[in-house]
């Protein structure tokens, strides 16, 4: 049977492009479409009636939703190139930091460069800085947080690996993450966005700058 | 505990240093509680004073300084889902995740959907008074609306037993009808969510929940001093 894979997403949200950037590594074909959230499809609406939002994947019609959970389907569903680590306690890390990455890191990002007033965002930012030394430790020893290669914990971090960037050119902010405070998840950064399947997945560097100042404005003045 | 699993010699060694530490009344400790017993693992309980926390925990856990911790041979395991996923991967027996990775999948969505959207927008009923309680009561029955309707045609969630997502939801087993009577709103009655209510009955009925349930009393004063603590910060209507 022929197999059909679909990812619903929006061209500057670093969820879906995680969805993609795993169907990627693992040379799965899929049709892409990207969403107006302002303007809802049908489909969307149809495949994930809870939430109503991106990223979702669809197999052979059946749609599976957020974007972590996705990543472990696609690794249970298709074996090659694995994107997680194959012993429990690790898997239990890399889930572990994802969780931390989503629940702490990225509001914390938002805020540094967005927060409402310069007050917030510099809490935001000293809040970021404490957490960020948490991923520099993890990644002692390692090229990427899975190791040799590119894993899970990578994909999930990508908000830090390539977002954050460009939020901070977008918005003004900057010394959020600097090769003088860490030097491991900097290079990391770097080593990220040069793997074809990553860089293949990111938006258009500039569009996304200029999208973003537009939306959010750039509030952070220089000293 | 109960359990008719064999114990064989590689699980007596995995299981060598397994401790827990959870606080007595916290729902999240007892997902992984109720994982162990269901697989009949053993292991050493330390129950943590959150006013005072110990030492061992700030260490096993310095990011968020809470329970559960689990610790498996001197390695920290934290969050309970997460912890979850690990003692199904290291102990095989009574399954609690399922094996077709969709149903898998699926299982992990209503969990994550039970502590994102259904547990927060529970508590804030709890706490909440007069018109954004009303505005909570229809978040929270919006949700459970949900929930409801992953019962159909099935006992628990997992099916014919208990598994992953009904551990996830076993905190809406027992204490929401505690804190209904506590704050004296009704979320669940079985008109509305007859498959809820019978999966609560189904649940809290199974002897290994039963017998590891804080007590009620005790559970009730508690929640009564924490709601007192959330109306005097109400300032008047």
């Amino acid at each position: 049977m022929a197999e059909e894979v679909l990812v619903f997403g929006t061209w500057s949200s670093p969820y879906g492009r995680r969805v993609e950037m795993a169907l990627k590594l693992k040379g799965i074909e899929y049709k892409y479409i990207e969403e107006d959230l302002t303007n809802k499809s049908p489909s969307l609406l149809k495949y994930n009636p809870v939430h109503k939002k991106i990223p979702v994947l669809v197999h052979n019609g059946k749609p599976v939703a957020e974007s972590l959970v996705i990543l472990e389907y696609i690794d249970e569903t298709w074996k090659n190139h694995p994107i997680f680590p194959k012993d429990p306690y690790e898997r239990a890390n890399a889930r572990f930091w994802a969780k931390f990455i989503d629940e702490k890191c990225l509001p914390a990002i938002r805020k540094a460069c967005w927060g409402e007033d310069q007050k917030e965002r510099e809490k935001a930012a000293e809040e970021l800085s404490k957490l960020l030394q948490f991923l520099e430790n993890e990644l002692e020893g390692k090229r990427y947080f899975g190791g040799g290669t590119i894993g899970l914990l990578d994909i999930a971090a990508n908000m830090i690996g390539y977002w954050l960037g460009v939020f901070e050119e977008a918005s003004g902010a900057s010394e959020l993450l600097t090769r003088e405070k860490f030097p491991k998840l900097f290079n990391w950064a770097n080593e990220f966005v040069s793997v074809s399947a990553i860089k293949e997945s990111l938006p258009p560097r500039d569009k996304h700058v200029a999208f973003m100042r537009k939306r959010f404005g750039m509030v952070n003045t220089s000293k | 505990m109960a359990s008719s699993a064999t114990v064989t010699a590689n699980q007596l060694i995995i299981m060598a240093e397994l401790k827990l530490f959870r606080t007595w009344s916290s729902p999240f400790p007892l997902r992984v509680v109720w994982a162990l017993d269901f697989k009949g693992i053993q292991y050493d309980t330390i129950f943590e004073d959150l006013s005072n926390k110990s030492s061992l925990l700030l260490q096993y856990n310095p990011i968020y300084k809470k329970v559960p911790v689990l610790v498996h041979n001197g390695k920290p395991l934290l969050e309970s889902l997460v912890i979850l996923e690990y003692i199904d991967e290291t102990w095989k027996q009574t399954p609690l995740l399922p094996e077709d990775p969709y149903e898998r999948a699926t299982a992990r969505f209503w969990a994550k959907f039970g502590d994102d959207k259904v547990l927060p927008s529970i508590w804030n009923v709890f706490i909440k008074q007069g018109k954004d309680q009303e505005e909570a009561i229809v978040t929270a029955q919006e949700n459970l609306g949900f929930v409801e309707r992953q019962l159909t045609g099935k006992k628990f969630f997992n099916g014919e037993t208990i598994g992953f997502v009904d551990l996830a939801f076993g905190w809406l087993a027992k204490l929401l009808s505690l804190w209904e009577e506590v704050c004296g709103v009704t979320l669940i009655d079985h008109e509305k969510f007859p498959l809820l209510s019978e999966w609560i009955q189904n649940f809290a009925d199974a002897p290994i929940i039963k017998e590891s349930w804080p007590p009620r009393d005790k559970l009730i004063t508690k929640y009564q001093a924490l709601l007192e603590v959330y109306t005097s910060k109400e300032a008047p209507k």
